[in-house]
């Protein structure tokens, strides 16, 4: 059996008298490209906040290589490799775009406070690393030139580029992306898209994607999980996902009934 | 010893300028301008929480006045150096300060920093009027009257020069920790708290720290105020007294360490600059130009002065624009 990276046991999600997620499970593989997918509303983004600590979910749990996520800060699942990025762009909008890879990088910063004042050569070769692996990440992404301007200058697509790039920088096993390609025209997602998969490969990566583009989805995923009203409708490869009868009720037959 | 150079290099200049401050200034305004001075320790260690970390502290003046009442009784009750060494005696002091009010900044963060916005500031609002209630009740610290007498030096060059020591001590330290990892972490607070967890900033700790920093400052400038002005009460510590701080941040701009400065500047010695105008008129106009000028500067630069950015940023800009 393939080893698995992150799993979720009977997580459920309770908002007052809602349950935007019921009793979902799922297994995501090492170095697998994953989707997520669901209408509108589905609890898509809940999952995902559930995965990276901002909620503590009402029941279950999620397990990191095997290790139990529960009472974690969000700061210590990214400390143990699991990061994400933000349907509403989630930048430091006022800080240059290199400061925003900077300040992923923090984590793996081991000098102390004084190092800082007195200026050790500890602090000065660990900031200079920093810089070199931040410049080489924007480069991949062709950004390296807009490094010194204001996050909130970049266009849209430009933004959830770098939201991407700064989650990278974390030196993250698996990231989450949450629609990633949202307000995107056709090319820039379909660039986008071929920068995920690459970058999958180079930094072997584990991959899970929220997206509600099915074709995107069904083009680049292995294995996808489709929510409808916080539930888990289906489950496997995109061939069978889009024959499912229950997909398309929910969510194919709505959307693109072509 | 590369890392002081920079320090030494300030300071000399800034011994210079004490000099001719000494020849050129009576000694009333001599007294203004070390105020102005522990205003831009105020001001400077403030702007780290309110301005770098985002955080609305509303208590400055309770970390000042442990600062100030800690010196006070150490330089009047101890005798650690012989006379010749009264200046390190000083120095050692207002370390003691600084270090007593940051362990009551620890006490204050840690359980109020989990806390936002609004609710930070009534809760660090509420720790300065405890702090200055409790000192009201102190009667082996004067009470009410407060503690008079407080030894200090006797030459305002001497005083200058011992200001401008910490000024820089302050200045550096809060520049490279601004220009370490850990600054950057203060401003992912700022921008964005949801994102700087997910990014594996530890933001409590983040706050902490910077609040801890602060308070270290906010208690020497108390040390010093207390050395220079000989007398302190519990009313030298007032909630005034912190939003006066609040207000050289804001007017400098958030997070502009020389904003900060140059408003600690303004702030001390434009009341004092428009007496003249009162003598010449009759009238005390003095705060509602003081005011009116606080409002205009606001209107005309909602972000401050400088904004975010350093005087040299600034300048360049302008620069620019002219040529
Ligand atoms: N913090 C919250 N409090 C209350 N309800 C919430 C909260 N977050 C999400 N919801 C609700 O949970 C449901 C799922 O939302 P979400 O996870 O954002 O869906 P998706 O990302 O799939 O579009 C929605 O009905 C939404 O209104
Ligand atoms: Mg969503």
């Amino acid at each position: 059996m393939p080893d698995v990276i992150l799993e979720a046991r009977k997580i459920t999600m309770q908002f007052g008298g809602l349950k935007a997620v019921d009793s979902l499970e799922f297994k995501i593989e090492k170095g697998q490209l994953a989707g997520l997918i669901g209408p509108n509303g589905a609890g898509k983004t809940t999952v995902f906040n559930m995965l990276t600590g901002v909620y503590a979910p009402t029941s279950g749990e999620v397990l990191l290589c095997g290790k139990s996520l529960a009472g974690l800060k969000p700061f210590e699942i990214s400390h143990l490799g699991m990061t994400r990025t933000f349907q509403n762009i989630r930048l430091f909008k006022d800080l240059t775009v290199l400061d925003n890879v900077l300040i992923a990088g923090h984590q793996h910063m081991k000098y102390g406070i004084f190092d800082a004042l007195v200026q050790t050569k500890k602090f000065v070769t660990a900031e200079q690393g920093l810089m070199d692996k931040a410049m080489d990440l924007l480069k991949i992404f062709k950004m390296d030139d807009k490094a010194h301007k204001a996050a909130c200058s970049l266009p849209y697509g430009e933004q959830r580029k770098l939201e991407i790039v700064r989650a990278l920088a974390t030196d993250p096993k698996i990231i989450l992306l949450d629609e990633p390609a949202a307000g995107m025209n056709h090319s820039e997602t379909h660039h986008l898209m071929e920068t995920i998969a690459k970058i999958r490969q180079q930094f072997n990566l584990t991959v899970l994607l929220i997206e509600h583009d099915m074709k995107l989805v069904m083009g680049i995923c292995e294995n996808i999980v489709v929510l409808d009203h916080g539930v888990k409708i289906e489950e496997g490869h995109p061939g069978k996902v889009q024959t499912s009868q229950r997909v398309i009720e929910a969510y194919l037959g709505v959307e693109e009934p072509g | 010893m590369k890392f002081l150079k920079a320090p030494l290099l300030t300071l000399l200049i800034l011994s210079v300028v004490g000099l001719v401050f000494d020849f050129a200034l009576d000694a009333y305004f001599q007294l203004i301008l070390l105020y102005a001075l522990v205003n831009c320790l105020l001001s400077m260690s403030l702007n780290l929480v309110n301005g770098y970390t985002g955080q609305f502290s509303l208590g400055h003046a309770g970390f000042m006045a442990i600062g100030a009442y800690f010196a006070a009784y150490a330089n009047t009750k101890w005798d650690i150096l012989p006379p010749a060494l009264n200046a390190l005696e000083f120095f050692i002091y207002c370390t003691g300060a600084g270090l007593f009010a940051a362990v009551a900044g620890l006490l204050v963060g840690l359980p109020s920093l989990r806390l936002k916005g609004d609710y930070l500031a009534i809760v660090t609002l509420g720790f300065g009027e405890i702090i200055r209630v409790t000192l009201l009740n102190m009667d082996f610290l004067g009470g009410p009257r407060g503690y008079s007498n407080i030894p200090g030096f006797s030459s305002f060059l001497f005083s200058f020069i011992f200001a401008c020591v910490w000024l820089t001590i302050c200045f550096f330290t809060i520049w490279r920790v601004m220009h370490s990892t850990y600054g950057r972490g203060f401003l992912s607070v700022r921008e964005d708290e949801i994102a700087a967890e997910a990014m594996g900033i530890n933001t409590t700790r983040m706050k902490v720290r910077a609040f801890v920093l602060s308070s270290f400052f906010a208690g020497v400038a108390g040390a010093l105020f207390a050395h220079f002005t000989k007398f302190i009460s519990p009313s030298s510590f007032t909630f005034l007294q912190s939003v006066n701080v609040v207000i050289m941040v804001v007017l400098g701009g958030m997070g502009s360490m020389t904003g900060s400065i140059v408003a600690a500047f303004i702030i001390t010695i434009l009341p004092e600059a428009l007496r003249p105008l009162q003598d010449l008129t009759g009238v005390d106009l003095r705060m509602v130009i003081y005011s009116l000028s606080l409002i205009l500067v606001m209107i005309l630069r909602p972000k401050g002065l400088f904004g975010d950015q350093e005087i040299t940023a600034v300048w360049r800009k302008y620069a620019r624009r002219n040529s």
